[in-house]
Parts: C-alpha cells; sequence; structure tokens
C-alpha cells in the first residue's frame, strides 16, 4: 500500500513540541538542516545528536514511528555508504582485494554521510510529525505575511499548498488504482526502452489529469458553498501567536547553532 | 476453464503497525460458465480477492492454478493470463484516456499483441455488444453520459475476449434504470458469449436476482459459498456481519414465523409474489422475465 | 414560515461554438415551483438527469435561474449582494466525500467554514466540539481524514456545514458513493438533526429506501416536478414511479404486485410490518 509513507504524516500528541508554534519549529528545521551539513569532528556530532535526542524525546512520538521514515530511504543511504566506501581514493588504505580498496577516509565519509542522511530525515520528520499541515501552512502564511505589501498573494499560496497536502495521499492511491485497472488491460509500465516507457504512461497520465481537475472543481464547489472567499474577512482557528515557550525555543535554537559553530575548531 | 485457489493468504504492510490480513486460507474453485455473485462490505476483501484473480496482486502464501496450470510459475505467462480473465474495476470510466472511445476500446486488444485491424474488428464487436450506437464511436469519451462511459469502458474489457469477467460494483452511482440496464447487458452477454462471470458487489439484494451461486466475504475469509437460497437462509449471521439479505426473505421468515407455511427460500420479488399467492389459493400471472434465476436449488 | 420557495424556476444550459452562437440549449429545470417550510425533511427523488442536482445548486445560490424566482430564507438567490448569506442559510453537502474536505485534520476542516465567516476563534472551537459532536464524530477530531470509512467522511462533511449554523441543509446524493453501513449512518445522522435541532433538510437521492421517512417527497423527471406528497402517497404509485426510471422497495413491489392479482390489501405499504399485519389479517391470523 502506498499509503503507508509517514513522511509527512502527523502523529496527534499533547507534548510541548506540538503546541509550540510552527514558525519556529520550521526556523529550527531549517537550521538543524544546515548544522547537519556544517558540524565537523565528534564534538560538534555529539551536540547535534543529543539535541535530536532531547527534541524526540520531547516530541512524545514513538521512536519507530520516526524510524519507518528511514526505511524509505535505506536504498539510498546504502548506495551513499557504498559510493564514499570504495571511491573515496586517499593513500590510507585500510583493506584491499585487486583493484577494490577501502581508506580510513573512506570509512569516515560514508559514516558522516549516512549519519547525514539519518538526522536528515529524523529532522524533518519531527516537524511534519507534530505540526499538522494545515499548522505549516499557516505558519508559511504569517511568516511571509510582510510580502503581501509587495503583491505576492500570501494567503493564497499558502491555501493552495495546504490543499495540495491534502490530496496528495488521494492522487497517489488514484495513481494506483488507474495504474491496476490499465495493467488489467494489459498496459505494461516495466518493461521496454525509455521512450516505451514513456508512451505507455499516457494511460495513466491522461485519466489522473482529468481526475485531478475534477477533484479541484467539486473541492472549489464545496468551498464557495462554505462561504470562502480568499483571504479578506477570515479568522483563524488556531491564530498563532508567540508565547513563553516559543521565545524558549527560539534561545534554544540559537544557542545549539552557535555551540555547532563554536565546536567547528574540534574537528576529531 | 477452471480457477483454482488453494489456501490463499494475503497480507500488506507486513511487519509495520499496519499489517493487514486481506485474505486468510482462501480455498475457491470455479468453473466453466458459472454465475457468481461475491458480496462483502467494504474491507471484506472481495477488491483484493479478484485482483488475484488476474495476477495483479500475488498471494503472500498459497497457489492459484488457470486451467491447471501454476499462475506463479516461473515460465507463466502473467500478461496473457490477463487477456483471460477480464477485469473491471468499480468506476471504469475514470481509465477513458483516448481521444475517442473507438481507439480507447482498441487498447486492450493492442496490448495483446493484435494489429490495428484485428483491433479494430474487436473494438467493433465489444462495442455493439454492451449496445453503444455507431454514430457515438468517434465521440471524445468525455462527451458521453456516465452510463456510457461505463459500458465504453465495460466494452475496453471485453474486447480482449476474456474467458472469465469479473465486474466491481458494476453498478456503483448509477441510477435504478441504469442498473437494472446494466445488469440486463451483463446478462444478455454472458448467455451469448458462454463466458463465466463474477459479479462484486455490496448488495445482495442486487445481485441475487441473477446469480447461481453467491459467495459472502467478510474480514477476508469466505463465511458462506452456496446458492442464494441458502445463503439467505443464514440471514442471522449475515445481519451479525452487517449485510442484509433480501427484504422478501425477512418477509417469508417473518411470516412461516407467524404460523403461514410458505417455503423461505425466495429471494427475488417474483418468487415471494408466488409462494405468498399459493398460499392464498390463487395462481401467478406467470411473468417472470427471462434471465432472473429463480432461486432453484 | 418558508425557508426554500420558488416559483416557476427555469435553469438552460446554453452550450456555445467557437463564435459564441448558441449550438444546443439543455433545460434543465423547467417551470419548478417549490414550497418547503422551516424544519421539514424534504426528499427529492430524479434518475440522473432529472434536475435534481441542478435544483440543490440553486438553493446555495452556485447557480443562478435563468427565469423565474427562487427565494432562501427570505432572500433572492438571483441578486449577488445576497450570495454569502444565502450560502450561509442553506449548506449543501455533495456526492463525492473526498472533495468536500479542505484539511487535513478533521477539527480544522470543521472550522473551515465558521473561519469563512469570520466567527472569533473561541467560538469557532465550540462550534466545532459541537457540531461532531451532533455528528458523533468527536472522537476523530484530531485524525487524518484519509483513515475514516466514506461514512464518517461524509459525517465530518456535514459537521463542516452545521458549525456554520444553517437553517437547511442541501444533500445532493450523498450516500452514492457508500456502502449500505455507510449510508445508514448518514442517514441516522441527517434524521437526528432534523428531530433534535430543527435543521430542515432537503436530500437529494435516488434509492427509494431513503425516502421512506421524509415528511414529503417531491418527484422529478425531465427537469420538472412530476410527483409530489407524502412516501405513503408517492409510493402507492408503483407504475408512474417506474416510468420516471426509478425503482420501489422490494416490500412496496411485492405488495403492489399482490393487488394486481386480486388480493385486497392496503394501497400505500411502506414497510414489512405492515405488509406481514395486511396478509395476516388477510389469513385470519
Amino acid at each position: 500500500m502506498i499509503r503507508d509513507i509517514t513522511l509527512g504524516q502527523y502523529y496527534p500528541a499533547d507534548s510541548l513540541l506540538h503546541r509550540m508554534d510552527p514558525r519556529v519549529k520550521l526556523f529550527g528545521t531549517m537550521l538543524f538542516l544546515i548544522a547537519v551539513f556544517s558540524f565537523r569532528g565528534i564534538a560538534g556530532l555529539l551536540l547535534i545528536t543529543v539535541f535530536l535526542a532531547g527534541v524526540i524525546r520531547l516530541s512524545k512520538v514513538p521512536f519507530r514511528y520516526m524510524v519507518k521514515g528511514l526505511k524509505a530511504i535505506w536504498v539510498l543511504m546504502v548506495i551513499t555508504a557504498f559510493f564514499n566506501l570504495f571511491l573515496t581514493s586517499s593513500p590510507n588504505i585500510i583493506w584491499e582485494w585487486k583493484w577494490i580498496h577501502i581508506t580510513e577516509e573512506g570509512v569516515a565519509t560514508a559514516i558522516k554521510m549516512m549519519i547525514r542522511l539519518v538526522y536528515l530525515i529524523l529532522g524533518t520528520s519531527i516537524m511534519t510529525l507534530t505540526t499538522t499541515p494545515n499548522e505549516l501552512t499557516d505558519g508559511l502564511e504569517k511568516s511571509l505575511k510582510p510580502l503581501q505589501a509587495l503583491h505576492v498573494p500570501v494567503h493564497e499560496i499558502a491555501m493552495m499548498m495546504a490543499i495540495a497536502l491534502r490530496f496528495i495521499p488521494i492522487l497517489i492511491e488514484e495513481t494506483d488504482k488507474i495504474m491496476r485497472a490499465q495493467q488489467a488491460r494489459g498496459a505494461d509500465f516495466e518493461s521496454g526502452s525509455l521512450l516505451r516507457r514513456a508512451k505507455a504512461m499516457i494511460p495513466l497520465l491522461v485519466p489522473l489529469f482529468i481526475s485531478a481537475f475534477r477533484r479541484a472543481n467539486d473541492l472549489a464547489m464545496a468551498m464557495e458553498a462554505r462561504c470562502y472567499r480568499g483571504g479578506a474577512g477570515r479568522t483563524k482557528m488556531k491564530p498563532l501567536q508567540y508565547k513563553k515557550k516559543d521565545y524558549a525555543g527560539y534561545a534554544v535554537l540559537f544557542a545549539f547553532f552557535a555551540g555547532v559553530i563554536a565546536l567547528r575548531r574540534f574537528t576529531i | 476453464m477452471s480457477l483454482i485457489l488453494d489456501k490463499v493468504s494475503y497480507v500488506y504492510g507486513a511487519g509495520t503497525a499496519y499489517e493487514t490480513w486481506a485474505l486468510k486460507n482462501i480455498n475457491l474453485k470455479i468453473d466453466d460458465g458459472e454465475f457468481i455473485g461475491i458480496i462483502g462490505h467494504t474491507g471484506s476483501g472481495k477488491s483484493t480477492l479478484i485482483q488475484h484473480f488476474n495476477g495483479l496482486i500475488k498471494a503472500t502464501s498459497g497457489g492459484i492454478y488457470y486451467n491447471g496450470e501454476d499462475i506463479y510459475d516461473a515460465d507463466y505467462d502473467l500478461k496473457a493470463l490477463r487477456s483471460k480473465v477480464g477485469l473491471v474495476f468499480q468506476y471504469p470510466e475514470h481509465q477513458l484516456f483516448e481521444t475517442t472511445i473507438f481507439d480507447d476500446v482498441c487498447f486492450g486488444p493492442m496490448n495483446q499483441g493484435l494489429s490495428k485491424n484485428e483491433a479494430g474488428l474487436r473494438a467493433f464487436e465489444a462495442l455493439k455488444k454492451v449496445g453503444m450506437p455507431e454514430e457515438l464511436y468517434y465521440q471524445s469519451p468525455f462527451d458521453l453520459s456516465g452510463g456510457q462511459k461505463r459500458r465504453v469502458a465495460i466494452a475496453g474489457v471485453l474486447a480482449m475476449k476474456p474467458e472469465v469477467l469479473v465486474l466491481d460494483e458494476p453498478t456503483a452511482g448509477l441510477d435504478p434504470k441504469g442498473r437494472d440496464e446494466i445488469f440486463a447487458q451483463i446478462c444478455e452477454m454472458k448467455e451469448e458469449n458462454n463466458m463465466t462471470v463474477i459479479l462484486v458487489s455490496h448488495s445482495m439484494e442486487d445481485v441475487a436476482q441473477y446469480v447461481s451461486r453467491m459467495i459472502v466475504m467478510n474480514q477476508g475469509q469466505i463465511v458462506y459459498d452456496d446458492a442464494p437460497v441458502r445463503v439467505f437462509g443464514h440471514y442471522k449471521e449475515l445481519e451479525a456481519i452487517g449485510l442484509a439479505a433480501p427484504q422478501v426473505t425477512y418477509l417469508l421468515h417473518e411470516m412461516r414465523e407467524a404460523g403461514f407455511a410458505v417455503d423461505t427460500g425466495a429471494a427475488t420479488v417474483a418468487d415471494a409474489k408466488r409462494e405468498i399467492l399459493k398460499y392464498f389459493n390463487r395462481s401467478a400471472a406467470g411473468n417472470i422475465s427471462c434471465k432472473r434465476m429463480d432461486g432453484i436449488l | 414560515m418558508d425557508i426554500i420557495k420558488a416559483v416557476k424556476l427555469v435553469h438552460e444550459y446554453i452550450r456555445r461554438d467557437e463564435e459564441g452562437n448558441v449550438e444546443s440549449i439543455q433545460t434543465a429545470l423547467d417551470q419548478v415551483d417549490l414550497d418547503i417550510q422551516a424544519g421539514e425533511f424534504i426528499a427529492v427523488l430524479g434518475h440522473n438527469g432529472s434536475g435534481k442536482s441542478t435544483l440543490a445548486k440553486h438553493i446555495n445560490a452556485i447557480l443562478a435561474p435563468s427565469e423565474g424566482t427562487l427565494w432562501v430564507d427570505g432572500k433572492d438567490v438571483s441578486e449577488d449582494a445576497n450570495i454569502w448569506e444565502v450560502r450561509q442559510s442553506a449548506g449543501m453537502v455533495f456526492q463525492n466525500p473526498d472533495n468536500q474536505i479542505v484539511a487535513s485534520v478533521v477539527e480544522e476542516d470543521v472550522g473551515f467554514g465558521p473561519e469563512n465567516i469570520g466567527i472569533a476563534t473561541d467560538e469557532i472551537w465550540t462550534r466545532v466540539v459541537d457540531s461532531l459532536k451532533s455528528v458523533g464524530m468527536l472522537k476523530y477530531q484530531k485524525h487524518s481524514p484519509n483513515k475514516l470509512s466514506g461514512g464518517q467522511k461524509q459525517r465530518v462533511a456535514i459537521a463542516g456545514v452545521v458549525a456554520m449554523q444553517p437553517k437547511c441543509i442541501v444533500l445532493d446524493e450523498p450516500t452514492a458513493m457508500l456502502d449500505p453501513v455507510g449510508r445508514a449512518d448518514v442517514l441516522r445522522t441527517v434524521h437526528e438533526l432534523n428531530r433534535t435541532k430543527g435543521v430542515t433538510i432537503l436530500l437529494i437521492t435516488h434509492y427509494m429506501e431513503e425516502v421512506v421517512e421524509a415528511d414529503r417527497v417531491f418527484v422529478m423527471d425531465k427537469g420538472k416536478v412530476v410527483m409530489q406528497g407524502t412516501p405513503r402517497q408517492i409510493f402507492s404509485q408503483v407504475e408512474e414511479l417506474q416510468s420516471h426510471r426509478l425503482d420501489v422497495p422490494q416490500i412496496t413491489l411485492l405488495a403492489h404486485e399482490l393487488r394486481k392479482e386480486g388480493m385486497d390489501i392496503p394501497k400505500d405499504i411502506l414497510t414489512r410490518r405492515e405488509l406481514l399485519e395486511a396478509l395476516a389479517g388477510k389469513a385470519g391470523k
């Protein structure tokens, strides 16, 4: 079932992280990702790990849930590890067989890349697991509000993103259904040249597009029926107002980031 | 033609928190020329089951044999199986994509390797069988009504000349007349082409009047596999799993409990009428329409 | 008090070619008169293409009449100034459960309507909880709609409409895509809303069984109202219903067939019990 992707799925719980303003989480995730790719040395890695573990703990999301997201990319991890392991050339060879060699640097880089990938997935997962898609788009909308002065349709963009997020699982399921229906008529999506396979996509894409447009039409009508007329005059069910914990969150984030940068000088 | 399922089970999401056994130990034998109804509601496994018939889904355990051959054998041609077991999904009109309905119906035969001419002949035949008027053959599918689109989609599968035709909720979303028309069409097709037909539905009332064998599914297992009248005899158990026997079946059982000596094996209005009139010593006007099975044992 | 009143309502779908010339005109509504009182449970029956959906879309001002007038809660729907008030008075639930849910969490979707009409935050939450309670979906408040069944999704959609506190709810074939369990859930919810909260209900359907407990039934065919009355009055006219491409429930059909054979049983049998009693009476049991 393609539907079982936990990447991007909300996990309802009542934790400090769930109650935090989405803008803090958005900013924090950004900062975390930069930190993961710019740390140097064990000390930096340790700080990042402690931070991540603490955040995971705070989120009250069971660890096995987060690990599920990793399953989706284990192939990528293996490939990355493979390339780094066997293709890093440096003089410190620790294992050799004919023309295949593994170097010290290779091992180090492979491990570093794998850790980066894992932390990347875990970090973004925490954000999407503790923040509903609507909260996320609300957060983006509020942060980008100043742009409205420049005639950027911030509210409309945020609404489009929220709706897109809502319909992604539905469209994935629909793709699956259409694919099977065409396969039942002998369609072959797997074999043949690249050109052949591209052509084979038509019986999949045309119905999918038509279905997507139909849904959009229906949804627009339903939204109008519930008095939607753009951003003007709308109130919010979950209005975003910074509270003490959000300011504390920002403070912790800055401290963390400063720590990572500072620890770059200890490159072990 | 024979289709045998031997201890077939299917699980999805194995090892995760969402692990679900969609099919549990299914044993089934379908013979040539049968007219079968598979009943169950959402989650009973009926849709998963029929996708095993043409190899779209591979069973987690158990074997499937078509005409005596193991379809999971490494050399077995699954693509060919899909020509022999035609599967029409729910809301099949959603799969139409070509610029004309004629071309769309040609899609199946062309995938089977037929030439454009041969495919065209098949398309003509199939569209005729579903009662599409010739002047519409070169119209865009999107200009047709819902019922017409559905018939085109069914023609698309018929054009592959399957030995077995499986239809998943063929009357979903149609109004009463539309529903009767599709059922009548299916009956006709079965008679004329001597196909084995399997209807999947969540309404026993609709299907009971056409099929000679009813398979009831619940939570991935087959609960009943028998002639409709005998299945309806278990109406209390059926209710417990959320399925309802036809209204007239309930009526006759209630009449029996109230002291009427009637035969409770009626699933259609025509049967019930005959029974009740018999009790009151009158004879029916005898207008049982053809194709409707009278619940004959 | 009339909550919906239509006088000689006409709606034509005009198809134009590339130059703007009229290619074809399809009359979807043909001189329809309607009179619905507050608190009623009305069913509109008709086959696909009879005009019933077109009628529904006029009631919440999604479509405007070509001719004739329609008032909802006293307001003329063809006046632009009234559109939003009309849409608030007359909520609508559509056929496809997925294509009317906007948000990824149930409570957020129910709150969408109130957000649109500018309700204050605290009040929105009160309404969301109350609406979910009234449709029996409160425990799914924080769930994703994707994991719900069709019947549950429709109930969430109904809650989303109820949260706007409309005077009347129009449901356009809400059960057409559901299985029997889902269908029963939706119908039960809607009847309860009508009974306990006094919301006027307009149920558009082609399933006869859903119509049995309505106060009044309108039957449409070719854009016209061809029959109207109580369920009993309508059901007894089996042949006429069949001529309008509709079907009657098995029990009604059976009673009708028995009468045709000369058995003297009442004309307007609706339920199994009534038929049983009538037959028992005849047999002296």
